[in-house]
């Protein structure tokens, strides 16, 4: 019997391995691929997604760039640390890392609960996965790889995402009252109203896109100017004193702090609040309940 | 043509600079939000996770017009002098 239980834990944790390993090895792989693609200049630069390479497809060329890559890695770290945190889970004896699992579910389905009320429920796990995955994306920049949030494109693919939810459940209704409600204080404004319901997704997508660039472009902006800054001071000292990075130690990693963690995390967290905010405050949730009274 | 392409370069960095006063509204308008917001704390102590929540996304959204004017400025220093030197080629090409 204790053998057994021996055995079944070695498989446990051969398994726990292999997920931990899954977990790990995108990351390595992305490093790997940065460094192979990383052209030779020694300046720091910004730049935007490099394209890897193009796939020929029927109607366009497809570019393949690192902000799809890096998104693919993102997802699958993620996957495989949900895996691993609900490995082994038990209604009798939980682990550690099954009080962390069932902390983010709670935590998400209250926060879910409070913002949108009962009706819309089961958006709890929609609303962790573009969490984690935003939070996870723009945490990328910390082992020193592009993050997929600060290309346009993938933050407006999420934002198109978020502008279906949102037409879907205002269409609950019907298609007349969604259209009556874009006349909704007085017809005349209904241009407007067109125009305020288009920039949404648009400024969903440059709220997050904004912030994530604006702290890179910050970011290069300080080391440059501290390496000019330090060639400055101990330029005229020869050998390799001259070169010494004296003023980059430690001061780009204070806005690191803020720039990388604070802020990915933040906008991870104001994305999914808005995601929540917009579905919700545009579902005609009285006149949803009207139709169903009168259906029964 | 150099004198041309060098306007051209220059009016982009200028209207950039330009776009970027669009900083102040928001930046006027996050301190209101930031004050009220100590305000309340100060008293009512206890509400201060709600209060910091909402104040947090009221920022984010006080942020945006900063934002369409941080991407317009990103837009005319590092694509459009490419793209109007480009025209301005094209039409001198024509016009021989």
């Amino acid at each position: 019997m204790k053998s057994e239980t021996k055995s079944r834990s070695k498989a446990f944790k051969a398994v726990d391995f292999l997920l931990i390993a899954g977990a790990v090895i995108p990351l390595i792989f992305g490093i790997v691929l940065y460094v192979l693609i990383k052209p030779a200049s020694s300046g720091i630069e910004i730049t935007g997604a490099k394209i890897l390479f193009t796939v020929d497809m029927p109607l366009q060329s497809l570019p393949i760039t690192e902000s799809q890559v890096n998104s693919w890695i993102v997802i699958v770290t993620i996957f495989f640390l949900c895996l691993y945190l609900t490995h082994g889970i038990s209604a009798t004896q939980p682990t550690a890392r099954q009080h962390l699992a069932e902390w983010i579910v709670e935590k998400t389905e209250n926060l879910v609960r409070n913002n949108m009320g009962e009706f819309f429920d089961g958006f709890a796990p929609f609303v962790a996965a573009i969490m984690g995955l935003s939070a996870f994306s723009s945490l990328l920049t910390l082992i020193g790889l592009f993050p997929p949030t600060s290309d346009l494109n993938v933050v407006g693919g999420w934002a198109v995402l978020v502008f279906i939810l949102i037409t879907h459940y205002k269409l609950k209704c019907g298609v007349v009252h969604y259209i009556k409600s874009f006349g909704d204080p007085v017809p005349l404004l209904a241009p407007l109203n067109v125009i305020s319901e288009i920039a949404t997704p648009v400024s969903m997508a440059f709220r997050h896109y904004g912030n994530v660039l604006s702290g890179s472009v910050i970011s290069v902006l300080v080391a440059v100017g501290l390496q000019g800054l330090s060639q400055m001071v101990l330029g005229k000292l020869p050998g390799v004193l001259g070169e010494f990075p004296l003023l980059q130690i430690g001061l780009p990693a204070v806005l690191s702090v803020y720039f990388d963690l604070f802020s990915g995390c933040l906008q991870a967290f104001i994305f999914a609040m808005l995601t929540m905010l917009y579905i919700s405050t545009g579902f005609p949730a009285e006149d949803y309940k009207e139709k169903m009274k009168n259906k029964n | 043509m150099e004198l041309a392409i060098g306007i051209i370069l220059g009016c982009c960095a200028l209207g950039a600079g330009m776009a970027m006063i669009a900083g102040i509204g928001p930046g006027i308008g996050e301190g209101n939000a930031v004050a009220s917001a100590c305000e309340a704390i100060g008293r009512q102590p206890e509400s201060q996770g709600n209060v910091t929540t909402t104040m947090l996304m009221g920022c984010a959204i006080a942020e945006t017009t900063g934002l369409y004017a941080l991407v317009i400025a990103i837009l005319l220093i590092f694509l459009a002098p490419g793209r109007f030197v480009n025209i301005l080629v094209e039409t001198m090409n024509n016009l021989k």
